[in-house]
């Protein structure tokens, strides 16, 4: 599980990986916002913690379908399939592998980019605990969508149509908590919430990511 | 010690070989031939696992095996002994040093794989066999784009690595390989049309 992990991690960050596409495409979406709705603090501010969890989501979703994609093409899929590694392993690996090349790098700069939105500073630190909960949780949602498209040409566009509405309650709770947050509320709810959905998506997803990945191999 | 008991395997829900029975005691190979279509493919990755048998049985330890596609499943951005080395950790092996000269690598180890050309790359592919070291070995026509002095090398590293320590190879191919192996013609196996015909296909 490990070696497989590293190797993901080194082909992201090699030449092509696309290690950072995610990172530049959040960059430009939230710099786009004030753009859009006008650079007015009292516009930005209450939707600062929204726009920023949409755009984390939606670059999230930039990477998924190159998580079995490529592999599937080059027949390693296949190998992994019939070697020691339980497919299960293998989804995990690959899950904290796509987590640690985008949901994490998303995590660490989204503070910085709560100052182009005139986020308000009580709330950064919640932003980043909700990112930081709630980002791995969208790595191993999408790798289940991931799994049941690979194989299909043009799957990426099916792939954004099965994940974002499974994305939903993630998106509530994580921009809740936020909000809640930059308001000085109890943010204790949204947070439970958003730990039991990673928790969850752990438990149970990378063992029908896998069961999907056997029937897409036949 | 592989055997396979009248095992029936289908591509698409379609049958393509039934009832083939055969054995491969400890230390040989067995090529399969037949025309293009026949099912090589299918009843390998039936075999390997990846798809499950319509009927029949299958006797093999499967933590023994390994498989071997059409695709080498090489990553271009790694270099060749990355490569090696991944699939030595996967199966928690080492990677041995007769590798390289057993399939002529020693000059590429440094080289990334998406350099390499399509006979040098399906080398590293076979290499990742010697890596593996598992003792049933299912290859899906392995010598596609070798050369004739790779192909000689693959068949003196099945011959003298494999077989030779008691491993086992079931390898489809349509050139001669120059082992000393049975041969199995899958034509007589050919499934008949209606055989098995599933119900989804009856309103097609």
């Amino acid at each position: 599980m490990i070696a497989l992990f590293i190797r993901d991690l080194r082909l992201a960050v090699r030449a092509g990986g696309g290690f950072g596409l995610g990172l530049a495409f959040f960059l430009i979406v939230v710099v786009l916002v004030p753009f859009g709705v006008g650079p007015d603090r009292a516009v930005l501010e209450p939707i600062a913690p929204g726009i920023l969890w949409v755009a984390a989501l939606l670059s999230c979703l930039l990477s998924l379908d190159r998580i079995f994609a490529l592999d599937f093409e080059d027949g390693s899929l296949a190998l992994l399939a019939t070697s020691p590694l339980p497919l299960e392993g293998a989804v995990l690996a690959k899950t904290v592998a796509h987590w640690v090349t985008t949901g994490l790098p998303l995590t660490l700069a989204a503070p910085a980019l709560g100052i182009l939105l005139h986020m308000k500073p009580e709330a950064y630190g919640y932003l980043f605990a909700s990112l930081l909960l709630g980002t791995p949780a969208l790595s191993m949602i999408g790798t289940f969508g991931a799994a049941l498209t690979v194989g299909l040409r043009r799957g990426g566009l099916l792939l954004s149509l099965l994940v974002l509405p499974l994305y939903v309650p993630t998106l509530i709770f994580g921009a809740e908590a936020v909000r809640r947050g930059a308001e000085a509320m109890a943010v204790q709810t949204p947070f439970v919430m958003l730990a039991g959905i990673t928790a969850g998506a752990f438990a149970l997803l990378p063992i029908a990511a896998a069961a999907a990945l056997r029937v897409n191999l036949r | 010690m592989l055997r396979v008991d009248n095992l029936t395997c289908a591509r698409g829900g379609r049958p393509v070989l039934s009832n083939v029975s055969f054995d491969v005691p400890d230390g040989q190979a067995l090529i399969l031939r037949g025309a293009n279509g026949i099912g090589k493919t299918t009843l390998l990755r039936t075999l390997a696992g990846l798809q499950p048998a319509l009927s029949g049985d299958i006797q093999v330890d499967e933590e023994d095996t390994a498989y071997a596609s059409h695709a080498d499943g090489i990553k271009a951005q790694l270099t060749v002994a990355e490569n090696l080395a991944f699939w030595a950790d996967i199966y928690g092996t080492d990677v041995p040093e007769t590798v390289y000269t057993d399939f002529d690598l020693a000059d590429l180890r440094e080289r990334f794989a998406g350099t390499l050309s399509a006979g040098q790359k399906r080398r590293l592919g076979l290499g990742r066999l010697g890596v593996i070291k598992r003792k049933v070995l299912f290859l899906d026509e392995p010598t596609v784009s070798l050369d004739r002095f790779s192909v000689k090398l693959f068949a003196n590293f099945i011959q003298n690595r494999h077989l030779a320590n008691g491993g086992i190879a079931v390898i489809a191919t349509h050139i001669d390989l120059g082992l000393t192996a049975r041969e199995l013609d899958l034509e007589p196996y050919r499934a008949a049309i209606d055989d098995l015909g599933s119900s989804d296909e009856a309103f097609l």
